[in-house]
């Protein structure tokens, strides 16, 4: 009974006071849908046709998965520059193993992502375990690997890629229902991620419930929960009218399912967010603080070298300057995302979506034919006033 | 002669609650007026009307200081009439020196440019004024919390201060440094400088305190005068919490078993200075039920006893052994310490105890995530339910788990850290200053927690700097010197005289 009536009095308060007290959360997807909008309609529709949306998760996918990793070394206080040059690097591992010395793929990527893993274990172990300050070993990596990729590569593109190989990157899901156009099974799986995040909605919801734990209004679950439903379904079918599911998208949608999942439901998240919140206090409190930071920068390096295979694949070629700067739009995604200088505060979701405002905008503002010049100062503008927009929220809650 | 400053009528009212309630306060000049009262009782808020923190305008009431009409609009309002506060926090740069943080944002500087050898000149005089024999050069960061603070009062002096307010002044220091600061005031007092003294000390306040103001959910309670006799512990207690409290200790039935957790050889040195020992052939032992307290200043080792025992949570070349229920047991790092059964609650709740940022509930949980988890996968309901039990059974006063911890009071805070630790089950707590910077009230119920807990056959050893705590709390009691473990005393023959006659033994 007493339940029943929290959830009533749930419910008097309204959605827009709710919204009004969680627009920290709720935000940056907001600001994401206006700019998909704006660029909607400057585009005159180029934006979400079939083909472009495809190419935005083509462009932004492997900033997105190193974002799930990056989200975790800053949620724990840290940062990593190295990534940038660990997709070079490794895209120029990948190419030398593969064209030069003719590597299956099978063999080449699991020692590809290995080595990203021993490149991420060797940073990390300085920062963890010698508590050397984040930004140097890594700026040190940064410098390392840019060097080690115009080594490996003597300053010559290398390339092409087998067939196989590239279609971890620009490869589609074939049609099992032998249609083709639309692409029945990636309608079928846009469907079926929907119901089940809203059967999951559902369920989690009846569950607090029964706990007598306050959730959002009714009818602020059921909008929300409508709009996301729509908008997986709406993208799927896009997608279905183009070449169906890219292989890219299913690899960064599990990825995304993973780390969510790691991040609000695991003891290992759970630790690492208080050990960036306060790292002695989570220390005293047994967390092995130590072995959890080298943790996320191992796992930091394996993402990496999976985002470097993916970008090589996706050029077909591995080149001296790939994933320059790649970095930067990294920690970009994670701090628009709403993640915290000092750690312990930050989401994959919101990272997601700030790697998705990035990408939107790279990507209508090159569709407008907008200048790289202006293009780069609109971006750092938006980053500032996303991280504005944070401490100012904070600032009138707190 | 009219008294110096009039707070007439002040109504402070926060978004939900009124902080301030129709307060009035007269100090009179050349007095030390001490302000007490419990954690959110409203002592604080007053002081920041009175300095400007919050400006004229954003309170109800007037406020009448040397005659006229005070409005000030922020600090430098306030400190250019001469009003300064020093707050509990202290306002200095470690990184630079005495002289430099003397006239930091006051430099003794003409365009710009500082004139050095004044400024030392200066910084000479202000320091013998407060006692202090340091060079100006020395940076503050290597002064102890008790010079620190003596500096932020040659501070308010080089401002010229007429009427100066000291927000707990003495809470981080040890009792030879208050015994100094409260010399000082009375100092300062000869020299006709008017003192307005916040302090949940009550014997401090009652030796040079000239007027005591009690202040209890925002109003005043009682004002009472040194001259007219009215000043007694007991008195502002009572004021303080509203109620008589006979005994400021509960009672507990004392049945004290065998041996639980016990200590020997113990030595520890200095995590930096591998030549210092910090820790000396320690040896002590707890029995099931019994509440042991270490007695000694600050310095002696007391934490760094703690802490080396938690997990070898502080210092290098750690070597003794550990023994609980008889068998050795393995306290190497933290995780295996808490794993045999121990608990360790900060004496810096803040720094070292608590994600300040997080939500109750997940501080609760921090120590114990397996319990409240199934194969690494955490059940958040399950977590609310303990969190909710502990809010409970602590007494933890906030309408939701859900709240930020940051904005409990420190009462309440050290609750959270408490159930922490209860919800990790330990058999040995050890409490390092579990009630400090906290009020009276919530002292009580610190002490009925601990009481209770040893009650469930649990050892407690209790850390504190305030001797009629271990006093009133303990069946026994360890004094610690430099280092090492001097004195043993059952509760029955311990004083405090004892104590100390232990301490300068040497």
């Amino acid at each position: 009974m007493a339940a029943v009536e929290k959830q009533a009095s749930g419910e008097g308060r309204g959605i827009g006071s709710y919204l009004a007290s969680h627009l920290r959360e709720y935000g940056m997807i907001l600001a994401l849908v206006a700019i998909m909008v704006f660029f909607q309609i400057m585009t005159d529709g180029t934006l979400l046709r079939p083909v472009n949306i495809t190419n935005l998760f083509l462009q932004n996918s492997y900033i997105i998965i190193m974002a799930l990793g990056m989200l975790l070394v800053i949620v724990a206080g840290h940062i990593d520059l190295s990534v940038g040059s660990v997709v070079g690097f490794i895209g120029a591992l990948a190419a030398i193993l593969m064209v030069d010395q003719g590597w299956s793929i099978y063999a080449a990527v699991p020692f590809c992502l290995f080595i990203g893993i021993v490149i991420g274990a060797a940073q990390g172990y300085w920062v963890a375990y010698w508590n050397i300050p984040s930004f140097i070993v890594t700026l040190a990596g940064m410098l390392v690997f840019r060097g080690a990729t115009l080594w490996l590569l003597e300053g010559q593109s290398v390339g092409p890629f087998p067939r196989e190989f590239q279609a971890l990157s620009t490869g589609f899901i074939p049609d099992l229902f032998g249609v083709k156009r639309p692409n029945i099974t990636a309608i079928v799986a846009g469907v079926m991620i929907a119901s089940t995040l809203v059967w999951m909605g559902l369920r989690n919801r009846q569950r607090n419930a029964q706990y007598g734990i306050e959730g959002e209004p009714l009818s602020f679950f059921a909008i929300r929960n409508l709009l996301v439903a729509g908008a997986i379904v709406f993208v799927a079918y896009k997608l279905a009218t183009f070449r169906g599911l890219p292989n890219v998208l299913i690899t960064m949608g599990v990825l995304i399912v993973i780390y969510a999942f790691l991040t609000e439901s695991t003891v290992i998240g759970r630790r690492i967010y208080a050990l960036g919140g306060n790292r002695k206090a989570a220390k005293l409190s047994g967390v092995k603080t130590e072995r959890l930071t080298f943790l996320t920068f191992v796992n930091m390096g394996m993402l990496a070298a999976l985002a470097g295979l993916i970008f090589a694949a996706r050029l077909n070629t591995a080149t001296p300057k790939a994933g320059v700067a790649f970095e930067l739009d990294v920690i970009a995604a994670v701090f628009i995302g709403g993640a915290s200088m000092s750690g312990g505060v930050g989401k994959i979701v919101g990272a997601v979506v700030g790697a998705f405002i990035m990408g939107v905008m790279n990507n209508g503002m090159s569709i407008m034919g907008i200048g790289i010049d202006y293009q780069q100062v609109i971006k750092g503008l938006v980053l500032l006033a996303a991280v504005i927009f944070d401490v100012y929220n904070k600032n009138k809650q707190g | 002669m009219p008294p110096v400053l009039e707070m007439r009528q002040i109504t402070k009212t926060f978004p939900g609650v009124k902080a301030l309630d129709n307060v009035s306060l007269s100090v009179e000049q050349g007095e030390i007026h001490a302000l007490v009262g419990e954690n959110g009782a409203g002592k604080s808020t007053l002081m920041k009307i009175l300095s400007g923190v919050y400006p004229h305008g954003s309170y109800d009431g007037e406020i009448h200081y040397n005659g006229g009409l005070a409005k000030f609009g922020g600090i430098p309002d306030s400190e250019k009439s001469g009003i300064i506060i020093i707050h509990q926090e202290l306002a200095l740069v470690p990184l630079l020196s005495i002289a430099e943080n003397l006239f930091l944002g006051n430099e003794v500087a003409r365009h710009g440019i500082i004139n050095w050898p004044e400024a030392f000149q200066r910084t000479k005089e202000l320091l013998v004024k407060v006692g202090l024999s340091e060079v100006p050069t020395t940076h503050v960061g290597k002064l102890g919390v008790g010079k620190q603070q003596l500096v932020e009062i040659a501070k308010a002096l080089s401002k010229d201060v007429k009427l100066l307010i000291l927000d707990e002044p003495t809470a981080a220091l040890q009792e030879n440094d208050s015994q100094k600061l409260l010399d000082l005031l009375l100092e300062l007092k000869a020299l006709g400088i008017t003192s307005i003294l916040i302090s949940h000390k009550l014997n401090e306040v009652e030796r040079v305190a000239d007027t005591i103001t009690v202040i209890r959910d925002g109003a005043i309670v009682s004002t009472l005068s040194a001259k007219d006799n009215e000043i007694s512990e007991e008195r502002i207690i009572m004021d303080m919490v509203g109620r008589d409290m006979a005994h400021r200790y509960p009672e507990r039935e004392r049945r004290i078993g065998e041996t639980l957790f016990e200590i020997s050889d113990w030595n520890v040195w200095h995590p930096e200075q591998t030549e210092r020992q910090v820790i000396k052939e320690a040896r002590l032992s707890i029995g099931r039920g019994e509440v042991v307290g270490i007695a000694g200043l600050m310095g002696s080792g007391r934490t760094e006893l703690a802490m080396s025992i938690f997990g070898r949570s502080y210092g290098r070349n750690i070597s003794g052994t550990a023994a609980l229920g008889g068998e050795p047991v393995d306290v190497s790092t933290v995780d295996r310490a808490i794993a045999a059964g121990l608990a360790y609650v900060t004496e810096d709740r803040k720094a070292l105890g608590l994600l300040l940022d997080e939500t109750i509930q997940r501080n609760v949980s921090l120590a114990n995530l397996p319990a409240v988890s199934m194969n690494g996968v955490l059940n958040e309901a399950e977590e609310q339910k303990v969190a909710e039990r502990y809010r409970g059974a602590m007494n933890i006063r906030t309408p939701s788990v859900q709240q930020l911890v940051v904005n409990l009071s420190g009462g309440n805070q050290q609750k959270v850290v408490l159930s922490k630790w209860l919800f990790a089950d330990p058999q040995v707590l050890i409490l390092d200053e579990p009630t400090r910077g906290i009020d009276v009230g919530a002292k009580f119920e610190i002490y009925g927690i601990i009481n209770r807990l040893a009650g469930e056959g649990r050892g407690i050893l209790m850390i504190s700097s305030e001797m009629p705590e271990l006093l009133g709390m303990c069946d026994r009691i360890y004094v610690m010197n430099e280092g090492a473990l001097v004195g043993e005393l059952a509760a029955a023959e311990a004083s405090q005289e004892r104590i100390m006659s232990y301490i300068v033994r040497k």
